[in-house]
């Protein structure tokens, strides 16, 4: 179990890393997604600040993915408002700037881990000395020459990761990066999400259905069936709420604690409205 | 458009063909063992192998290109590599361009080997010139391309991808004027076979059988071969979508 002392650091105040004047890295304002006739996403309101850890906690299947897929520009029939960096989702210029990674690894299994690489660094732009520090930023550089398709489940995932690293993208859109990873290393990335976000000021939003990785983010949200529970603009203007103030505000022990408390509280307001 | 990431897409799927060698050897091989093979069936008529072996001269690298590009490019769709690409910085245009000028660099040493072994070595009886046969069987080799990236589109699985095979290219090969010149076809079958792009394939390979120099038939050919192949790109280019459901 986690301790305090490896909770997230405490952060610096929002305005050295992130200038006010440009705003949170994420707003949405009556955010909607329809797939397949059915509502995935509804009226969602909310921001992510800037050069700080968000998370995106709720159960599987709670539309977290797509909401990422929106923010990232891939999902169709987005309407409300979304801006991302000051534009609209899915501008061309965002492309090089917002890094993406896929809950499923997506990178080519009949190529060494440094071929790909090289190839989205190419296609990225990114300059030619990126190569190695990503490679050396997600702990494989002994691995460099393999083929990623012989690579274990949790190294090819890390392979995916180091894509979305390269040219030091200033959003970094994390869908379930330490899931099925040891404790080792899940802590040394949440280690290099830490630096990342200290360092280089990157704005990451990380999603996870595992609640104690809660507790190593900044800001948090918290989702359910197409909605946010906590953490969004209506309750907070700065964009996500706090591990501690949300275990405050609902009285609870933990924020797993925090989060079934808001469930019950959400059903119980559905069934007093019916 | 940008050239240097559509090389970087040839180089990345050339490499990957490096990391399969067993493909690439039959790719290679089969269309020159199949050649061989078609000789010594025809040992006692000469005249209907150099017919027969122009045309599939044609044939190979469109049946070869049609079946790596569609599983190629369906594996890049499924492996969210895809989604991935369109999500950075990348032309559809590059992607398709990357593509074809790799798999068209294969398809032209393919073609070297079975037009060289076909003349030299099993004695292809050819009126014109042999490099006229390798511009058709490259400009054939890109049109299988383009359909088997457009195909793929429409392909959930590899199964259904190779089924596209039989499907798309058969009844080409039926009706491309391989088994019964097109002239003698039932109307019906020969209106079809005037707007498959086989035919031309294989009417170019006749001409160059048959003709000294470039026929204005023969330019004809090759134009309308060409002109699907960036039609069917086209097609593959709107298959793409940045944004999906």
């Amino acid at each position: 179990m986690m301790n305090k002392s490896e909770r997230a650091p405490e952060r610096a105040a929002p305005t050295t890393s992130a200038r006010p004047a440009d705003g949170p890295a994420v707003r949405a304002h009556g955010l909607q997604v329809v797939r397949g006739g059915r509502t995935v996403l509804n009226a969602l309101d909310f921001a992510v600040p800037r050069g700080q850890i968000t998370g995106l906690l709720g159960p599987s299947g709670c539309g977290k993915s797509t909401l990422m897929r929106a923010i990232v520009g891939t999902q169709a029939h987005v309407t409300g408002t979304l801006d991302v960096l000051g534009l609209p989702a899915g501008h061309r210029t965002l492309r090089s700037r917002v890094g993406y990674v896929t809950q499923a690894p997506s990178v080519y299994a009949d190529l060494t881990v440094r071929q790909n690489l090289d190839y989205f660094a190419a296609v990225l732009g990114a300059p030619a000395d990126d190569t190695p520090r990503v490679i050396a930023d997600v702990d494989l550089t002994s691995h460099a020459r393999d083929l990623a398709g012989n690579l274990s489940g949790g190294q090819l995932s890390r392979v995916s990761l180091a894509v979305a690293l390269l040219g030091e993208p200033e959003l970094l859109v994390l869908d379930e990066p330490t899931v099925g990873l040891d404790p080792v290393l899940r802590r040394d990335l949440w280690e290099l999400f830490h630096r990342l976000a200290a360092d280089r000021a990157a704005t990451l939003l990380i999603s996870s259905h595992v609640m104690d990785e809660a507790e190593r983010c900044h800001r948090l949200l918290l989702m359910r069936e197409g909605r946010i529970l906590a953490g969004g603009t209506s309750q907070t203007e700065f964009g996500g709420e706090s591990p501690d103030a949300l275990r405050e505000r609902m009285s609870a022990p933990t924020i797993e604690a925090a989060f079934l408390r808001l469930v019950d509280e959400a059903k119980s307001l559905q069934e007093s409205a019916q | 458009m940008n050239t240097h990431r559509t090389l970087a897409t040839a180089r990345r799927v050339l490499l990957q063909l490096r990391h399969d060698p067993r493909t690439v050897a039959l790719m290679l091989v089969v269309p020159c063992v199949l050649l061989a093979l078609l000789n010594w069936v025809y040992d006692a008529s000469p005249r209907t192998f150099d017919s027969v072996g122009a045309s599939l001269l044609g044939i190979f690298p469109l049946i070869t290109m049609f079946l790596v590009t569609s599983i190629a490019t369906l594996r890049e769709r499924t492996s969210g590599t895809l989604e991935r690409l369109l999500a950075m910085p990348l032309a559809k245009g590059d992607l398709l361009a990357g593509y074809a000028l790799a798999f068209g660099a294969l398809a032209a040493f393919q073609a070297v080997l079975a037009t060289g072994l076909a003349i030299f070595v099993l004695g292809l009886n050819v009126t014109g010139s042999a490099w006229l046969l390798l511009l058709v069987a490259l400009a054939d080799a890109i049109l299988g391309t383009a359909l088997g990236l457009f195909v793929s589109a429409f392909a959930a699985s590899e199964f259904q991808a190779v089924q596209f095979m039989p499907a798309v290219i058969l009844p080409q090969i039926l009706l491309c004027g391989l088994l019964v010149p097109r002239a003698s076809m039932q109307p019906v079958l020969e209106g079809l076979s005037n707007v498959l792009p086989m035919s031309y394939a294989v009417d170019g390979m006749k001409q160059v059988l048959t003709h000294t120099g470039v026929t204005g038939d023969f330019v004809r050919d090759l134009a309308i071969v060409a002109g699907c192949a960036l039609l069917a790109l086209a097609g593959g280019a709107a298959t793409l979508r940045r944004r999906t459901a």
